[in-house]
C-alpha cells in the first residue's frame, strides 16, 4: 500500500468571472521512503498540491474534486481538528524562508520543545534531551548551548537546519518539503540537501520534494513528477525523465540546462511562456508552444499514459497504449 | 479579446474598463458604500450651495422674527412647517443654519486636507530626492510631530499664531489660521509614503536623463511618483476629510476654532449646548446628527476606499 | 543597550529644548508682559524699572537660560487671567487631570486589547461583526458629541450623573482624590467614558489589524503544519509577536488621551488642567499657556522613552549584539 496516494486532485480559486483551476484532475502516489521530487515552473501548482496535502490550502482556493489517502485513510476534507493531529505527527512541512518560518521572539529550544511536548507524551525533561538530540542531529554544534538561542543569531543555513529538526519532532512518515534550499545560498544548498537526504534515509521518511530546480531532484529524488499549468505532464524515475523524456515539456526542459564542459552555440529554449490560470488552452495545456502537435492536441486533454519506459506522460503521443489513471 | 477556457471575454475601451474593473465591482457590490457616496453627494451639494438652496437665510438680521424663536421641529406640538427643524433663541431656522454651517465646516476640511497633501507630498518628495541630512531632518519631524495627537497640534497652532496676529486681524485671518492649523497636524502621513516612492524613483535611470536634457529632476519625478502614491493618498485625504471636519468642530466647540460670529457645525453645537438643560434639546442634537453622519459616511467611504486598494487583499 | 537608551534620552532632550524655545518666546516676545502686569496707570519710569527686575532687558540667551532653570523648577510666574502662581493652579488641578486619564486608561487598554485579540482571531464571528460596528461609531463620534450625548441621556433625561464638576474630593496631603466618595465615583463615571470610547476603538481596530498580519506570517503557517494546537498559536505565538507594535499603541494612546481630556473636562467642565488650558487660551493667558506646553511636552516625551525601552525588554531582536550576529 502506498503511503500517500493522491486520486484526481481538483483545487479551484472561485473569481467574479468564475471559478479558476488551479490544479486540474493531478494524481500520483509517494511510497514509504521514497524521494518524490515535483518540479515545474512558478505558478504550475506545485506549492499549492503540497499545500493541499497538509490541509493548508489557503481560502478562498479549495479542494473541489478528487480524494487524498495517507496510509489508506482519507484525509482530505477531514475536520481541523483530526488533520491537526496527523500534521507534524505523519506529516511534516518545511517551507522555503527559514527566517519568516520561526517566530523570532522564542528561542529555538522554546520552539522545538513546545512541538515535541504537542505530539508525544513525555516530560519537559526528556523533550528537552530530544531537543537537543534533533538539534544535533541536523548538525547544529554545540547544540546543548544552541537550544537557548533565538532564531536571528542563527546564519540562513543553520536556520533551516532548525526548521528541519522541528519538521522531524514527532517522526512523521512524509516530509512535504517545499523549496526548502531556494531561499539559502548556493554553497549552504548543497549541505542542507545532503542532510535532508541522509536523515530520510535513516528514519524511512518519504519526502515529497517541491522546487524548481532540476539539479537538486537529480541529486535527490528517486522518482519525479513533472508539473506544467496544474497538470502532471510527466512521472516517472528519476533517471528516466531525465535522460529518456518523453513528454514534450520535459524534453525540452532538460534540454535548455547547460551542462558544464559542453560547447554549445545557442541554448535551447522552448518558446512563449506558461500560460496564466486564466488562459490555459482548450486540450492540452502545452499545445501554443509544443514541436509535435497533432489536431487532437487542440481539443481533447491527454492524460497520464503509460509509455515504453517506466515514465507516463500526458501526451498524445503516446495512445496506442492503453490511458491510465 | 482573448477567451479563455472559461469563454470570458474582456472589454478594451476605457469607460467600459472603469465599468469592468474591480474597484468599481467592489463599489456596486457594497451598498452601505453606495449609500455613503450619496450621503456624502448631498451633503456636498446641500453646503455647497446653500446660499440658494437653504429655505431661510439665518444671517439676514431683518428676516428674523422673535416671536418665532425658540420653535420646535415640525413634528412636535408648537412645530410650524416653516422650520422642519425647529429655530434657536434667535429665531434662526435650524435646518438653514445646519447648511450654511456645513459649507465652513467643509470648507475649512477640504482646504485643510488640501494644504496637508500640498506640503507633505512636496516634503516627502524633496526628503526622498535629496536624502542625506535633509531627508533626515523632516522625517525627524515627522516622527516627532506623529508622536503628538494632530488635536493638540491644531490647537496650540491656533492658540499660538492668533495671538501673535495684531487684534484688529485676528478676525478676519482665524479661519486661515485654522485652515493652517489642522493642515499642518496631518502633513507627516503624505509626507511619508510620497517619501517612499520617491526613494524608489530616484535611482531610476530616467531621472539621470532628466539632468542631462537640463529639466529638473524633481519636475520629472512629480511624474512618475504621483501615481504610484495617487491611491494611499487619496485614502488618507479621504479619512483626513473627516478628521478634519471632526478636528475643526471640535475647536469651534471649544472656542478656539472659527470666529463665534461664523457659524460651523461645531460653534452650531456649541451654541446650542446652553439650551439642552432648558429642554430645547433640538438646538445642540440636530448639528449633531449632521456632523455625525457626513463623518460617519466619509469615513466609510475612506474605509472601503482602503480596503478596494490594498493590494495584499486583492 | 546603554548606547540605544542614551541615544534616545538625548533626543528627549533635543525635543524638550526645542519646545522650551517655542515656550519661552511666547512667554517674551508675545504682547507685553510688563502691560499685562502692571496695567495702564503706571508711569513710563516705572515700566523701565519694572523691565530691569524681570530682567528683560537681559541679552536673550540670558534671559533663556533663566526661563529654563525657572521651568525647571516648576517657576513660570503668575497668570494673567486669575492673578494667582501659574505652579499652584497647576499642582491644583493636576489630580483632577491625572484621576481622569488613569481612569480612562485603563477602561481603554483593558477593553480594547481583548476585543482586538477576539476580532483578530475569529473575524467573521457575528461577536466580532458587532465589535468593529461598534468601533465605527466610536471613530466617527467625536469626543466632544458623546459627552453631549451622554450629558443628555444620563443628567437631563434620567438626571441620574451630574453633568459638571467633580462631586466631592478629599485631599489627601496635596493630592485631591475624587475617589473616595460616591459623588466622586459618580461624576467620573461619564467623562471617563466618554474620553475612554474613542481611545477604545482605536486600540481595538489597530489590534486587529496588528493580529490579522500576525495570522498570516509563515511563522504561524508553520506552526499550523507542525500541528501546534490553535491555542497555542493564537495566544502563544500570535499575541506576543503583537505585543511590540500593540506596546506603541497604549503608549501613544496615554499621549492621545492627554490630549483628548482637553475636550472631555471642557464638556464636563471638569477642573483639571485641559480645562484651564482653553480658558488661557480664550483670554491670551500666556504663563498658563506657556506653561501647559513645557508640562505636555515633558510626559509626551517621558512616555516616549518609556515605550522605546519596553521594546527593548520585549523584542529581543533589538538586544542583539551585533558581534553574536556576525560571528555565524
Amino acid at each position: 500500500m502506498s503511503l500517500l496516494e493522491v486520486k484526481n486532485l481538483r483545487v479551484e480559486f472561485p473569481t467574479r468571472r468564475g471559478p479558476l483551476l488551479a490544479i486540474d484532475d493531478v494524481s500520483f502516489s509517494i511510497e514509504p521512503g521514497e524521494v518524490l521530487g515535483v518540479v515545474g515552473e512558478s505558478g504550475a501548482g506545485k506549492s499549492l498540491t503540497g499545500a493541499s496535502i497538509i490541509g493548508l490550502l489557503e481560502p478562498p482556493g479549495e479542494v473541489t474534486a478528487g480524494e487524498i489517502y495517507l496510509e489508506g485513510s482519507r484525509i482530505d476534507h477531514l475536520p481541523y481538528e483530526e488533520m491537526r493531529k496527523i500534521r507534524g505527527k505523519k506529516i511534516g512541512a518545511i517551507f522555503q524562508d527559514p527566517l519568516t518560518s520561526l517566530n523570532p521572539l522564542y528561542t529555538v529550544g522554546r520552539q522545538l520543545i513546545e512541538t515535541i511536548l504537542v505530539h508525544m507524551d513525555i516530560s519537559k525533561d526528556q523533550a528537552k534531551n530530544r531537543a537537543i538530540e534533533l538539534l544535533e542531529e541536523v548538525g547544529i554544534p554545540a547544540a546543548a548551548k544552541r537550544i537557548d538561542s533565538y532564531p536571528h543569531e542563527f546564519s540562513g543555513g543553520m536556520r533551516q537546519r532548525v526548521v528541519i529538526a522541528l519538521a522531524l519532532c514527532a517522526n512523521p512518515k512524509l516530509i512535504v518539503a517545499d523549496e526548502p534550499t531556494t531561499a539559502l545560498d548556493v554553497s549552504i544548498q548543497a549541505q542542507i540537501i545532503a542532510l535532508l537526504k541522509g536523515l530520510c534515509k535513516d528514519h524511512q521518511t518519504a519526502v515529497m520534494l517541491i522546487t524548481h530546480d532540476m539539479g537538486v531532484i537529480a541529486e535527490t529524488a528517486d522518482r519525479v513528477a513533472v508539473m506544467y499549468a496544474g497538470r502532471i505532464a510527466e512521472i516517472g524515475d528519476v533517471r528516466d525523465v531525465i535522460k529518456h523524456a518523453k513528454h514534450p515539456y520535459t524534453h525540452g526542459l532538460m534540454g535548455s540546462i547547460p551542462v558544464v564542459g559542453h560547447d554549445i552555440d545557442v541554448l535551447e529554449q522552448i518558446d512563449g511562456s506558461m500560460p496564466r490560470l486564466t488562459e490555459i488552452p482548450k486540450g492540452c495545456a502545452f499545445n501554443p508552444r509544443c514541436p509535435e502537435t497533432t489536431d487532437r492536441c487542440f481539443i481533447e486533454r491527454p492524460n497520464l499514459m503509460v509509455t515504453e519506459s517506466s515514465n507516463m506522460a500526458s501526451c498524445w503521443k503516446f495512445d496506442k497504449e492503453t490511458a491510465v489513471v | 479579446m482573448a477567451e479563455n477556457q472559461l469563454g470570458v471575454t474582456r472589454p478594451h475601451d476605457l469607460w467600459n474598463r472603469v465599468l469592468d474593473s474591480d474597484l468599481f465591482y467592489s463599489f456596486t457590490r457594497n451598498p452601505i458604500v453606495v449609500i455613503s457616496a450619496i450621503v456624502t453627494l448631498l451633503f456636498f451639494i446641500a453646503a455647497g450651495f446653500a446660499p440658494w438652496l437653504a429655505p431661510h437665510n439665518p444671517f439676514d438680521a431683518a428676516s428674523l422674527d422673535l416671536m418665532e424663536a425658540s420653535t420646535p421641529p415640525v413634528w412636535l406640538e408648537d412645530g410650524m412647517s416653516k422650520f422642519l427643524l425647529g429655530t434657536d433663541d434667535q429665531g434662526r431656522d435650524i435646518l438653514s443654519t445646519i447648511m450654511f454651517g456645513s459649507r465652513v465646516s467643509l470648507i475649512v476640511g477640504f482646504s485643510a486636507v488640501l494644504f496637508s497633501v500640498v506640503v507633505g507630498v512636496s516634503a516627502g518628495l524633496l526628503a526622498g530626492y535629496m536624502g542625506g541630512w535633509i531627508d533626515a531632518m523632516i522625517m525627524r519631524m515627522a516622527d516627532v510631530q506623529l508622536a503628538i495627537p494632530a488635536i493638540l497640534i491644531a490647537l496650540m497652532i491656533n492658540g499660538v499664531v492668533a495671538i501673535l496676529l495684531p487684534r484688529d486681524m485676528q478676525v478676519d485671518m482665524a479661519i486661515y489660521v485654522l485652515i493652517m492649523a489642522i493642515g499642518v497636524s496631518e502633513w507627516p502621513k503624505y509626507a511619508r509614503v510620497t517619501r517612499g516612492s520617491a526613494m524608489v524613483e530616484r535611482n531610476k535611470e530616467y531621472v539621470a536623463a532628466a539632468r542631462v536634457i537640463g529639466v529638473h529632476p524633481l519636475l520629472i519625478m512629480l511624474r512618475h511618483v504621483l501615481p504610484n502614491v495617487m491611491g494611499p493618498v487619496l485614502v488618507f485625504a479621504t479619512l483626513g476629510l473627516a478628521l478634519a471636519v471632526i478636528t475643526e468642530a471640535t475647536l469651534s466647540f471649544l472656542g478656539v476654532g472659527v470666529p463665534p460670529t461664523t457659524p460651523s457645525l461645531g460653534t452650531l453645537i456649541r451654541v446650542g449646548n446652553n439650551y439642552l438643560f432648558s429642554g430645547e434639546w433640538w438646538i445642540t442634537l440636530f448639528p449633531c446628527v449632521a456632523l455625525v453622519t457626513l463623518v460617519l459616511a466619509v469615513n466609510l467611504l475612506g474605509d472601503w476606499l482602503r480596503d478596494a486598494l490594498n493590494p495584499k487583499l486583492r | 543597550m546603554i548606547a540605544y537608551v542614551i541615544q534616545r534620552a538625548l533626543q528627549a532632550v533635543a525635543v524638550m529644548v526645542v519646545v522650551s524655545l517655542v515656550s519661552f518666546m511666547l512667554f517674551n516676545f508675545v504682547g507685553d508682559p510688563v502691560d499685562n502686569m502692571v496695567g495702564q496707570e503706571a508711569s513710563y519710569e516705572e515700566r523701565v524699572a519694572m523691565r530691569d527686575n524681570l530682567g528683560l532687558n537681559d541679552p536673550f540667551l540670558v534671559q533663556f537660560a533663566r526661563f529654563m532653570g525657572n521651568a525647571a523648577q516648576g517657576e513660570f510666574g503668575i497668570s494673567y487671567r486669575i492673578q494667582r502662581p501659574v505652579a499652584d493652579l497647576i499642582a491644583e488641578r493636576m489630580p483632577a487631570t491625572l484621576e481622569l486619564v488613569i481612569a480612562s486608561a485603563i477602561l481603554s487598554v483593558f477593553l480594547g486589547i481583548p476585543m482586538g485579540v477576539y476580532t483578530g482571531i475569529k473575524p467573521n464571528s457575528w461577536l466580532s461583526r458587532t465589535f468593529l460596528v461598534g468601533s465605527l461609531v466610536g471613530v466617527t463620534l467625536p469626543t466632544f458629541v458623546i459627552g453631549i450625548l451622554l450629558i443628555y441621556i444620563f443628567a437631563v433625561a434620567w438626571g441620574v450623573l451630574p453633568s459638571f464638576g467633580r462631586g466631592e474630593a478629599v485631599m489627601l496631603g496635596w493630592w485631591s482624590t475624587g475617589l473616595l466618595t460616591a459623588s466622586g465615583w459618580k461624576a467620573i463615571l461619564m467623562p471617563s467614558v466618554t474620553l475612554a470610547l474613542f481611545q477604545m476603538t482605536i486600540i481595538l481596530r489597530l489590534v486587529r489589524s496588528e493580529m490579522l498580519e500576525v495570522m498570516r506570517t509563515d511563522f504561524i503557517k508553520f506552526a499550523r503544519a507542525r500541528g501546534l494546537p490553535d491555542r497555542m498559536i493564537n495566544f502563544g505565538h500570535a499575541f506576543k509577536n503583537t505585543l511590540v507594535p500593540v506596546i506603541t499603541i497604549v503608549g501613544l494612546n496615554l499621549g492621545s488621551l492627554i490630549a483628548f481630556s482637553i475636550i472631555t473636562e471642557t464638556v464636563f467642565q471638569w477642573p483639571g488642567m485641559g480645562f484651564l488650558f482653553i480658558q488661557a487660551v480664550g483670554f491670551a493667558d500666556i504663563p498658563v499657556m506657556a506653561a501647559y506646553l513645557v508640562l505636555v511636552a515633558v510626559i509626551f516625551v517621558s512616555i516616549n522613552l518609556f515605550v522605546d525601552i519596553l521594546y527593548f525588554v520585549v523584542d529581543p531582536r533589538l538586544r542583539a549584539d551585533k558581534t553574536v550576529a556576525a560571528g555565524n
